[in-house]
């Protein structure tokens, strides 16, 4: 299931902490990324999950901790640099697509943006690349004139995922991309979410409390509570065998149907 | 000169400290093209919208040798281009003109003169919104870093947007440009027509925005490019008519609505383009 790891991880974190004044945001978090390879990181809500994301993204400043991507550093990169990365090499989907689209401007421009903030100047070749993604990601292409307003949450979070992976990045930050979906749109756009990863060779760090989620989606799991990595290894191997008491809480927790 | 002015006023109304500031911004605006220089605006003897950054501007260019014109949507006879002149004959007994060839400086609003200009003249433009990525992102903090790190793109995903909705680039005036390559900028909501009379031009352009307090500028000789697309490229365009006063087909032309049957002529915007050439007529015909 997972591709061969190469020589060098993609993005590789040491000792991160961020704290909100004395309340701890996360702390010690370390861990590799390898290309290829999709990361879900588990919690209750308050674990630090999301703000780990956020400093990985570069949202916000961490307080200690190095972060390297593809070997360079990312918290000494200049700010042009760093946004200029995070436009082409990183993506980010939110949890509420209204947060990661522009919800005035019509599907085709929202797929465009990243191309045109990287150079694009073509507007025909534009138009066909984002006819091109709507289609990766199942949306009629007679829609790419209408605006996000106009569509169901699931083809929001869709377009979303579109918008981002235009500019083929190498890196996707998710938090919670199926947060707030019905389950069968759910099944549907993590059965595109997987395709997706695979056809692209993408690493992912996948921030979720959906346990179903990370068993389809993620070759390794990281635990997180009260700010802390508490267990991390192979997403089937934790969530099989949960060694710490908290894992074998949230495994337990999840309902049966 | 009025005597009454050079008792009760500084020279062109503002102090001297003002005109200091004023004359910083100016010269800092003019060293950067393009870029968005804030400065303190003073309450002027008129509301906002009807030129106060323009009328600062003028006044901190202004020495008593100046001839000045004062244009408002190219007319020199409106009542904001009135109103101005008056203002600026008073405050500081300069003289006045309506011919663009004669004024060392002009306030316009709205429209760059026929005319072409020449290298001792400074062109002044009121401007309502300086900031060309307002309507795309709200935040001033935000479109601020964007100027600092060249991120346009939003710039060009609006006339995306255009094309997509409309077929072609439905802007028809406040056509983004880029100024030296650099700085994306405003050119104030003047026509499209007038994008190409921006680049190269030999006079001083300063643009001054009360309100909004920021004047940028453009040096003479800038070289300033309209935003377009490969297979979408910018075009300048005018009404398809002549003008029906000095029957002018180069010119910027203004619908005039004259019954209530449909009827309509279209004139020059540019009333001293357009007095300049039928005189001419006249004369060559008499």
């Amino acid at each position: 299931m997972n591709t061969r790891p190469e020589a060098a991880p993609l993005l590789s974190v040491r000792g991160l902490a961020k704290y909100y004044g004395t309340r701890i945001g996360c702390t010690d978090v370390s861990f590799d990324l390898w290309p290829g390879e999709v990361l879900g990181i588990v919690g209750e809500s308050g674990s630090g999950k999301s703000t780990l994301l956020s400093c990985l993204a570069g949202h916000q400043q961490p307080d200690r901790g190095e972060i390297h991507f593809d070997g360079r550093d990312l918290l000494a990169m200049s700010e042009p640099e760093r946004r200029r990365l995070s436009r082409t090499e990183q993506a980010f989907v939110h949890q509420n697509p209204r947060d990661g689209l522009r919800m005035g401007i019509s599907a085709g421009g929202n797929i465009g943006e990243r191309l045109m903030a990287v150079g694009a100047r073509n507007y025909g070749q534009i138009r066909e690349t984002g006819l091109d993604w709507l289609g990766r990601v199942e949306i009629a292409g007679a829609r790419i004139d209408d605006r996000p307003s106009a569509f169901s949450g699931g083809m929001q979070q869709r377009l979303q995922i579109a918008r981002n992976l235009v500019t083929a990045p190498r890196l996707v930050f998710m938090d919670e991309p199926t947060g707030g979906l019905d389950v069968s749109v759910q099944a549907r756009l993590l059965d595109l979410l997987r395709g997706l990863v695979r056809d692209l060779g993408l690493s992912v760090v996948l921030v979720t409390h959906d346990l179903a989620v990370v068993r389809l989606l993620a070759h390794r799991l990281m635990v997180m509570k009260s700010g802390q990595v508490v267990e991390q290894g192979v997403t089937d191997q934790v969530l099989d065998d949960p060694q710490h008491g908290y894992t074998q809480l949230l495994v337990s927790s999840v309902l049966q149907v | 000169m009025n005597v009454a002015s050079a008792d009760n006023y500084n020279f062109a109304y503002l102090d001297e400290q003002t005109k200091r500031m004023l004359r910083r911004a100016i010269l800092k605006a003019l060293a950067v093209p393009g870029y968005q220089v804030p400065f303190a605006p003073r309450e002027m003897p008129m509301p906002y919208g009807w030129g106060t950054g323009g009328v600062q501007v003028s006044a901190a260019c202004l020495v008593p040798e100046d001839r000045l014109k004062v244009i408002d949507q190219g007319a020199d006879d409106t009542t904001n281009a009135v109103s101005i002149r008056k203002f600026f004959q008073r405050v500081a007994g300069v003289a006045t003109t309506e011919t663009t060839t004669e004024a060392t400086v002009i306030q316009t609003r709205h429209r760059i003169p026929e005319t072409p200009l020449k290298e001792d003249q400074i062109l002044v433009y009121q401007v309502p919104i300086p900031e060309p990525l307002r309507f795309l992102e709200p935040r001033e903090t935000e479109t601020r870093r964007m100027h600092a790190l060249e991120e346009y793109g939003l710039m060009h995903v609006k006339l995306y947007e255009d094309i997509a909705r409309h077929g072609e680039i439905a802007t028809a005036y406040a056509w983004p440009v880029m100024a030296e390559g650099r700085y994306v900028m405003t050119p104030s909501p003047i026509p499209k027509f007038d994008n190409p009379k921006l680049s190269d031009c030999p006079a001083i352009q300063l643009f001054g925005a009360g309100r909004e307090a920021r004047i940028h500028a453009l040096p003479p000789w800038t070289k300033v490019v309209s935003l377009d697309f490969e297979d979408h490229p910018f075009q300048a365009s005018k009404a398809d008519h002549a003008c029906e006063i000095c029957g002018s087909c180069e010119s910027y032309l203004d619908e005039v609505i004259t019954d209530d049957q449909g009827g309509r002529m279209f004139v020059c915007s540019d009333t001293d383009f357009c007095s300049t050439r039928s005189n001419a007529q006249q004369s060559g015909a008499a």
